[in-house]
């Protein structure tokens, strides 16, 4: 029952996933890229939380936290890049 | 062993709101007019969506809860904070809101 | 994480150095033991050295606690303040899926300036940071005393009404935790 749901969960993921992903492709400003990517990343983090899940090793919940420390810094990066990045 | 079943399927049911939210959070982004409605759809449901995920994955494996707690802190704390960056950086490049009034930009005319 | 565009008025008092130090260390030493989940010598040792050496360089940089009312009534309204936020992040979550889920989209956007009555910048980026997890409603840049808000679905664009909408539920309680 649990993996039943678990492989719907992931399937669900994929979705928001591929809307994002619509939305990265599409534009059409680097801002609305950049938003996207944000969200690619943060659905990223579900989709290693499920693999840590399946496989049963908690490593992968070291590697969602570095993940989401590095595109929280790449975002903030981008964001900066893209409103003149004087500072 | 019949309460880790039923945590387990608890915990499962929640994981699978949290993606929920997210292909919701998905469909704003790609329904939303403008940028600043596109941050507001995405940065809400994501925050949600992956705190459920994670209080999911948390009933699932229980031993995971104290790292699990951990991201999900962290992830209440940024998330937030990289909408409004960018929010605040597409303002400042001058895309323009979508919006019957635009309070931030009245008053960088005044102050110019 | 600190916004050279924040700005602040100055410090009356500033408090102690000392207790700056002790506060970033324990926050510090906090996270490193939950993130690595175990209480062994080694683990404790690196921490307390590596959290002690941090502590010092950066005491005078802002950190989670700095400003924080560290009395019962300050623990108080923080938890009342993480439940209300909860609650807040739920409801904004079911109100954006019936907006998105509607064929019409029915938004109606506007950015408004709401002050602010906080004075502490770990106060208000939380206050922030609230605001734009809650109801439609997404902070895009502070001036001062003054933060503009995008609002999906502006009930008034009026300044008083705003502040009193958007920002009165959260600074009630910020107040409290960093009067």
């Amino acid at each position: 029952m649990a993996d039943l749901l678990l492989s719907l969960a992931a399937l669900i993921a994929a979705v928001a996933f591929g809307l994002a992903a619509w939305r990265f492709i599409k534009g059409p400003r680097a801002t609305d890229r950049v938003v996207a990517f944000d969200a690619l990343t943060i659905i990223s983090v579900t989709g290693i939380v499920l693999a840590a899940l399946i496989t049963g090793r908690s490593i992968y919940l070291d590697v969602a936290l570095v993940y989401a420390l590095l595109s929280f810094l790449g975002v903030i990066t981008a964001a900066r890049y893209l409103e003149g990045g004087e500072e | 062993m019949i309460l880790s079943g039923f945590l387990d399927t608890l915990g499962a049911l929640v994981l699978l709101g949290g993606t929920l939210f997210l292909a919701l959070g998905g469909l704003g982004l790609v329904r939303m007019p403008d940028v600043y409605n596109r941050i507001q759809a995405g940065t809400k449901a994501t925050t949600l969506g992956t705190l459920l995920v994670l209080l999911g994955a948390a009933l699932i494996s229980p031993a995971w809860s104290v790292k699990l707690l951990l991201i999900m802190l962290f992830l209440m704390f940024t998330n937030p904070l990289s909408s409004q960056v960018l929010a605040r950086a597409a303002h400042r490049a001058g895309v323009a809101p979508v919006a019957s009034k635009d309070a931030l930009a009245d008053d960088a005319e005044d102050l110019a | 994480m600190s916004d050279t565009d924040i700005s602040l008025p100055g410090p009356t008092t500033p408090p102690p150095l000392r207790r700056l130090a002790t506060r970033l260390f324990t926050t510090l030493l906090l996270f490193w033991l939950m993130l690595n989940g175990s209480l062994s010598p080694a683990t404790l040792v690196t921490g307390v050295i590596v959290a002690g050496l941090i502590a010092m360089v950066f005491a005078r940089d802002l950190s989670f606690l700095s400003g924080f009312n560290l009395t019962p009534a300050g623990i108080g309204a923080a938890f009342l303040f993480i439940g209300y936020f909860l609650k807040e992040l739920v409801k904004a979550n079911l109100a954006l899926a019936r907006l998105v889920l509607t064929p019409s989209l029915p938004i109606a956007p506007a950015i408004v300036k709401v002050r602010t009555k906080l004075t502490d910048p770990v106060g208000r980026l939380l206050l922030a940071n609230a605001i734009t997890l809650t109801p439609g409603t997404l902070t895009c840049e502070i001036k001062g005393d003054h933060l503009y808000i995008h609002w999906v679905v502006a009930k008034d664009t009026d300044h008083e009404v705003a502040t009193q909408e958007i920002v009165a539920g959260f600074e009630h309680y910020l107040e409290k935790m960093y009067g």
